[in-house]
């Protein structure tokens, strides 16, 4: 059976091009970079190259990219470093539909004794632009807010955001994860101080991250020892992912134009008919400020795990922000913070492509989820008939 | 993604007994669409209380639809005095086991299953028992010490998986962990002292004992036993017949004789065979 991968958000195919350029580095070129003989130095080199094409992709200078082992790492170090920088300031504000590897730590925080600031959405998953600024005081220390949400695919204005806070003085970090490689950055127009990149989000590999950190600004290493990462990331860099993220962000610049068409088309043909083949569904999530990739569709009075299961006996894989999928028994807290009612938050699907996705996968998306959805349906004791004909609610 | 079993899967994939019965004898629907579990189930009885049939209807994940399934096949046939002891792992068993986190899947089954039985019986819709200690899920103590004792609980996140109860905002959980502690420690704890016996109330208990629960058993193998003596909590027998030259009758005495005497006389009686 094909696979169907829809699930792009969750993590990404390596691009061949990117496994080719990884695979001499690790047996044949495995000297360390920080090595005097010439045989590391050529593996040094090849590290500057990298770190001047993930520059290149964000519009920074190469000195601004520190090398780290995953997005919750970049997320952590950035957020901890600004606190430590101004030991005075404690408090942190941050948003309600963060991903985990900023709540956590903002949770973690609070026990610590810092005072934390979640700003809300609205159903459309909109920043409550608002209570942003007044949670902006003379006490905050950093802002956290992600660029682009990894459930929705909704937007922030992370830049209008970035400008209210550095005019008070006040350190910007987004978990720009979900964004870098889909829409464009630019840091050089920015204010923004810090930034987290993952690269297994952009046909990349796993266990290598990005902490873009704006030249000047104070830094507190998270990892300390060696002097690697010009002492601000310590441990011997991972050469291949290293030279594979480089490779990643190359080919993300070059597929950009595409991500923001053609596989917005496919994701806007599968949304659309979907919502029109399939009674009482509707998209979380504001539909203009989204990622061209991101599709997140409830189906009402079904249960997403039961879904995601059907699916994946026709080869299809997506994810699901219901409680059962998680292990929690609360469906997924962007959901509950937009307010998504019970019955529509357990039966969300959310569908990520990539530049990989065909239209022949659309097309079978298309035509096998619907039975599925009438199959459990027809399971369900809230659903009936009557309810069944009424119309899509858009 | 969850570890579910073939069989798991496979009631989950082609459930059976989908549906709603017209002509139910009882009907009970437990959980709610908030809770992301929910379950209304049908039972068609004969003349004689016996389970003929058994419908239901489930929204939920994947295990609560197998767990569904697997309950309506388990008491087809079945009485509704037998149904009304079907347990959670047996649900669970029946399905070659759930991911413990999933395990509150197949409580909602025997939920549903009492709440059908007494529904047919017009017991009156029994009065929430205790206090709601999770009020996320409208969980309340009682049914948390149940969890606790039934299925030998030994965490608060064990009472989670079970339960729900501490599954929402967490705002209970030092609570439930209360009474997880009462409740351990009430399991392990010794049983309440017995009141003193006099050494002749001994001697009576255990000869009566002897008459009524062990000399049937040990006669029909061509067997006897006397009793001897009693010193302390020395029991002191003689076997006779059969037993007297049996090769088996030192077992027989420790994990019959002496087991028997230890559950319905004192717990620390020995039992020492004597030649008389």
């Amino acid at each position: 059976m094909k696979t169907i991968y829809m699930d792009n958000n969750a993590t990404t195919q390596v691009a061949r091009e990117v496994v080719e350029v990884m695979l001499p580095y690790f047996h044949d070129l495995y000297g360390n970079p920080s090595s005097m003989h010439s045989f590391g130095g050529q593996v040094g080199r090849k590290l500057r190259e990298a770190r001047e094409q993930v520059a290149r992709l964000i519009g920074a200078s190469p000195e601004e990219i520190i090398f780290t082992s995953c997005g919750t790492e970049s997320d952590n170090a950035a957020i901890r470093s600004a606190l430590m920088s101004q030991p005075g300031k404690r408090h942190v504000v941050t948003s309600r539909v963060e991903h985990p590897a900023v709540k956590g730590l903002c949770t973690q925080l609070v026990h610590e004794g810092y005072r934390v600031t979640e700003v809300g959405v609205d159903s459309e998953g909109r920043l409550d632009m608002d209570q942003y600024k007044r949670s902006l005081t003379s006490e905050t220390a950093v802002v956290s807010l992600m660029w682009a949400n990894n459930e929705t695919g909704v937007i922030f204005p992370v830049e209008e955001a970035a400008r209210m806070a550095r005019s008070r003085g006040i350190l910007f970090h987004s978990d720009a994860v979900q964004a870098v490689g889909k829409i464009p950055i630019n840091m050089q127009e920015s204010v923004m101080d810090m930034l987290s990149i993952s690269g297994h989000k952009l046909h990349g590999p796993k266990g290598i991250g990005v902490l873009y950190l704006r030249k000047g600004t104070k830094f507190y290493p998270y990892l300390i020892g060696g002097h690697q990462e010009q002492g601000r990331r310590a441990g011997t860099e991972n050469t291949p992912s290293i030279i594979g993220l480089g490779k990643a962000c190359e080919l993300a610049a070059q597929n950009m134009e595409a991500e923001n068409t053609r596989v917005k088309e496919l994701r806007d043909k599968l949304e659309e008919t979907l919502l029109a083949r399939v009674p009482r569904s509707r998209v979380n999530g504001d539909r203009v400020h989204r990622l061209p990739n991101t599709s997140n569709i409830s189906f009402e009075y079904v249960e997403g795990e039961g879904i995601l299961l059907m699916m994946d006996e026709h080869g299809i894989c997506a994810s699901s922000g219901s409680a059962c999928t998680s292990g929690s028994l609360q469906p997924s807290h962007v959901l509950r913070a937009m307010g998504v009612p019970f019955t529509m938050a357990h039966g969300s699907i959310r569908f990520s492509l990539s530049v990989y996705n065909t239209e022949e996968e659309i097309d079978y998306v298309i035509d096998r989820l619907p039975p599925i959805l009438e199959q459990l349906r027809s399971m369900s004791p809230y659903w009936t008939a009557g309810e069944g004909a009424c119309a899509s609610q858009g | 993604m969850w570890e579910y079993t073939d069989k798991t899967k496979e009631h989950f994939l082609h459930p059976r007994n989908v549906g709603d019965m017209e002509d139910a004898d009882a009907v009970a629907e437990v959980g709610s669409i908030a809770c992301g579990d929910a379950l209304k189930l049908y039972l068609k009885l004969d003349e004689n209380q016996r389970i003929v049939d058994a419908r239901f209807k489930t929204f939920g994940c994947a295990s609560a639809i197998a767990s569904s399934s697997a309950l309506t096949e388990m008491v087809k046939g079945m009485t509704l005095e037998d149904a009304e002891k079907v347990t959670d792992k047996q649900i669970a068993d029946f399905l070659g086991g759930l991911p413990k986190e999933k395990m509150h899947c197949s409580v909602m089954g025997r939920e549903a299953l009492l709440k059908a039985i007494s529904n047919y019986r017009g017991a009156p819709e029994p009065a929430v028992e205790g206090n709601v200690v999770c009020e996320c899920f409208g969980v309340t103590d009682v049914e948390v010490e149940r969890a606790i004792r039934e299925n030998n609980l030994a965490t608060v996140e064990d009472i989670t998986n079970y339960t729900k109860a501490g599954g929402g905002c967490g705002s209970c959980v030092d609570t439930l962990q209360e009474i997880l502690q009462q409740v351990r420690s009430e399991m392990t704890a010794a049983p309440p002292p017995r009141p003193k016996m006099t050494n002749l109330q001994k001697i009576k208990k255990i000869e009566e004992t002897l008459e009524r629960e062990i000399r049937p058993a040990l006669r029909q193998d061509g067997g006897d036993i006397e009793l001897v003596d009693v010193v302390g909590n020395r029991v002191l027998v003689a076997t006779r017949g059969a037993c007297a030259t049996c090769q088996a009758s030192a077992q027989t005495l420790e994990n019959f004789v002496e087991k028997k005497l230890r559950e319905l006389v004192w717990p620390e009686l020995v039992v020492e065979e004597v030649s008389s």
